[in-house]
């Protein structure tokens, strides 16, 4: 059956088989009303949950990225101090070792010197003159009573200058011990200062122990803040991490910029070397010239020394492994790294110079091709481009050594950034979905109006109707209500009634139903 | 291990970007260039030079060059006065060069215009030549003004295989008659735009040799 049949199956008039169809699909709509109410709103609703539901699942996997984000940062917080710790207790190893290692040379020098003092002291001591002897003898001839006697002032006068030259000789004798003494005291002043000294080196060494301690004190008591996982510290970890990732990507990317100048260097001439490409296209490898790619693996081979170098000197710790060698063995190891780091070096070097006399000869065949001159000029020697394109070509392999460092630290970092953009993108897909929900359930409830809509007509003689029995009801209430207020307030209909009066209560709706009869799911799966 | 996996991913974008200016696959072109000697075209094989020192500068090591003249029959190997692929070392490729300019120059000093012009028998050996050589970028320069004009007895009227093939006329010129009613010309580029696209090539049409550096750029 056509649409042409079907438009006038009813008449033959086009226009009133249409109407005719209008008013079939309008009671039709008519009464499929409630079931068709009931099918969108049921729709909106399953979609409205299932978007929820998934929302809520997002969000739960948002909470296990960032609980998981969160434990790396602080375990990487950790780390950082653990490490910090650690080297401040090797710095204080380092000082003991050097400074209070010889503590026992030390111990005994200082025994020396304080012996050495004190016996100088002790010889230092001032002993007084003992009085002579006949002392005594003198006083017994000076209290002799005959004092007139010339023989007795003779005797006298003689004992009073042997008295004289006997004190004479004893003021003599005392400064000659006074200046030895004084030369004792001489002696012991270098003694002194260098027992100052030493006192002054093991107060100096001990300063700087008690120092490196307050510094362990307080890595200690950040690195408890970090165990203690609080949330300021987990935000400030993140925002140091965030950090770290743009300034580690800052430095990777002159990396890459020296990288590029460095495989420049050495393209052209390794091209001589193993030549650039065959003329059937066996020079290439994977799609790329092999000169290129002989190119690209020196450097990619200092790159990867570097790195190895870095992880035996354990200024990077990329790989764990390294740090369980034996130091002996790492050391030389490095050792050897060092030197064939040296050697490439030197070769990129030799290559660089070479490049200069290279692209010289390829600009004389170029002058002479564009330029139409009548012979290939003759090279000249460029000592200063050479010269610079040694030195680089020696120092960027040295340079790039240090790529280890930032790219421990973008990698490092690069987890919990990631992690953390993982989770706002989680988050907006959560509140994308949420939102999406809404707008299903909403969008129900608008094809619900707009069927409503499309069928006005009938509706309104359903409302006009229900309109006419309702003051027919409403007058007979009436008169119930007014029994029922004789009666007492409270009752059942006297309550329905001021519902209705005040306008809050549910409206009656035209199929018997009301508007706001089915529960508020929203609300409730909010809630949920 | 995940550690491991992005320092390696890291480094590897790192080296990668050191090499991103080179242009991969590069020294896989061959190029015919096609001179017409005829009479009326002779008088512009100036122009051919600065074209093929061109060729001699942009071309790289690997790729392949090839110049043939047309003239009354083209279709011969005689006519293929250079055909070189340059080594793989870029000084012995620009020893290379300057011997293909030199015997160049030897060969356009000893040229003497021809009666007749066998552009589509230069084509076919052209197409031989570039089948070959297993580059994979192929062009063929046609330099000369198309107007075929082939001796009694000649045929060429079969289609000639040009799949993949760029065909670029450069310096068409006009002739006489051309003047007098341009809808000749017209023709001519026309018929010639026709019998390359026909046979599965590409036709293109450089006036100015400037273009031309721009045509080799987008290759």
């Amino acid at each position: 059956m056509t649409g042409q049949s079907l438009l006038t199956v009813w008449s033959d008039s086009a226009l009133i088989s249409a109407l005719i169809w209008i008013v079939v699909a309008l009671v039709l709509l008519y009464l499929a009303r409630r079931p068709a109410h009931d099918a969108l709103r049921n729709l909106g609703r399953t979609i409205h949950r299932a978007l929820r539901l998934t929302a809520h699942s997002v969000m739960r996997l948002e909470e296990r990225l960032a609980r998981r984000n969160r434990e790396v940062l602080i375990a990487m917080g950790e780390e950082h101090q653990e490490r910090l710790i650690e080297r401040e207790f090797h710095r204080v190893s380092t000082v003991v070792a050097r400074d209070l290692g010889n503590y026992p040379a030390l111990h005994r020098t200082l025994s020396e010197q304080i012996t050495r003092i004190d016996e100088d002291y002790s010889r230092s001591t001032e002993v007084p003159p003992a009085p002579p002897a006949w002392l005594e003898a003198v006083d017994a001839v000076a209290n002799i009573p005959s004092k007139d006697d010339p023989a007795v002032n003779k005797i006298l006068e003689d004992i009073h200058g042997t008295l004289e030259r006997s004190c004479h000789n004893t003021v003599m004798e005392y400064r000659a011990a006074s200046h030895r003494r004084h030369k004792l005291l001489r002696r012991m002043l270098p003694y002194w200062r260098r027992l100052r000294d030493t006192l002054e080196q093991v107060n100096s060494t001990i300063t700087g122990i008690e120092e490196r301690s307050h510094q362990i004190d307080r890595h200690m008591q950040r690195y408890e803040a970090v165990r203690a996982d609080t949330d300021p510290m987990a935000r400030t970890l993140s925002s140091s991490s965030l950090t770290q990732f743009l300034i580690a990507g800052l430095v990777l990317a002159i990396a890459a910029l020296g990288v590029f100048i460095n495989f420049n260097l050495v393209a052209r001439p390794m091209a001589e070397m193993v030549g650039g490409l065959g003329g059937t296209g066996t020079g290439m490898l994977a799609g790329f010239p092999v000169a290129d790619v002989a190119a690209m693996f020196i450097v990619l081979l200092e790159v990867f020394l570097g790195i190895f170098l870095m992880e035996l000197l354990r200024v990077t710790r990329l790989f764990p492994v390294i740090g369980s060698w034996d130091d002996r063995k790492r050391v030389a190891l490095a050792w050897i790294t060092f030197f064939m780091l040296l050697t490439i070096a030197l070769v990129e070097a030799s290559l660089a110079f070479q490049r200069d006399h290279l692209a010289a000869q390829d600009q004389a065949l170029r002058q002479y091709l564009i330029e139409g001159q009548g012979k290939v000029l003759a090279l000249s020697f460029r000592w200063i481009p050479a010269v610079t394109q040694m030195v680089m070509g020696f120092l960027l392999p040295f340079a790039l050594t240090f790529v280890a460092v930032p790219l421990e630290s973008f990698i490092h970092s690069g987890r919990t950034v990631i992690g953390a953009v993982g989770i706002g993108l989680l988050r907006l897909t959560a509140y994308l979905l949420r939102l999406l929900g809404n707008l299903s359930r909403s969008l129900a409830e608008l094809l619900i109006r707009v069927y409503d809509l499309a069928i006005f007509l009938p509706l309104a003689v359903e409302y006009w109707v229900r309109g006419m029995l309702g003051q027919r009801v409403g007058a007979e209430t009436g008169v119930e209500a007014k029994a029922a207020a004789a009666a007492g307030p409270g009752t059942v209909k006297g309550r329905r009634n001021r519902s209705r009066s005040t306008g809050r209560g549910r409206a009656p709706q035209p199929d018997g139903g009301e508007q706001n009869s089915e529960p508020a799911s929203g609300d409730a799966e909010a809630r949920t | 291990m995940r550690m491991r996996l992005a320092a390696v991913l890291a480094l590897a974008g790192l080296l990668l970007a050191g090499c991103g200016s080179r242009n991969p696959g590069a020294g896989q072109t061959a190029v015919y260039m096609l001179l017409d000697t005829s009479g009326t075209y002779a008088d512009h094989l100036d122009k051919a030079n600065r074209i093929i020192n061109y060729l001699l500068v942009t071309l790289d090591s690997g790729d392949s060059l090839y110049v043939a003249g047309i003239d009354s029959s083209s279709f011969s190997q005689d006519n293929v006065w250079i055909s070189t692929t340059f080594a793989g070392q870029p000084s012995k490729a620009n020893q290379q060069k300057l011997a293909v300019r030199e015997a160049l120059n030897s060969h356009l000093d000893a040229l003497k215009p021809s009666k007749n012009t066998d552009i589509k028998g230069g084509l076919l050996q052209a197409v031989q030549y570039l089948e070959e050589s297993r580059a994979q970028r192929r062009m063929v320069l046609l330099f000369s003004d198309l107007a075929e004009d082939l001796p009694k007895g000649y045929v060429r009227d079969f289609p000639v295989a040009l799949d993949g093939i760029d065909v670029v006329a450069v310096n068409v010129t006009k002739l006489a008659s051309d003047n007098v009613n341009p809808e000749d010309y017209l023709n001519r580029l026309k018929r010639w735009k026709t019998f390359v696209t026909d046979n599965g090539g590409r036709w293109e049409v450089i006036q100015d040799m400037e273009h031309l550096d721009r045509r080799f750029q987008s290759l």
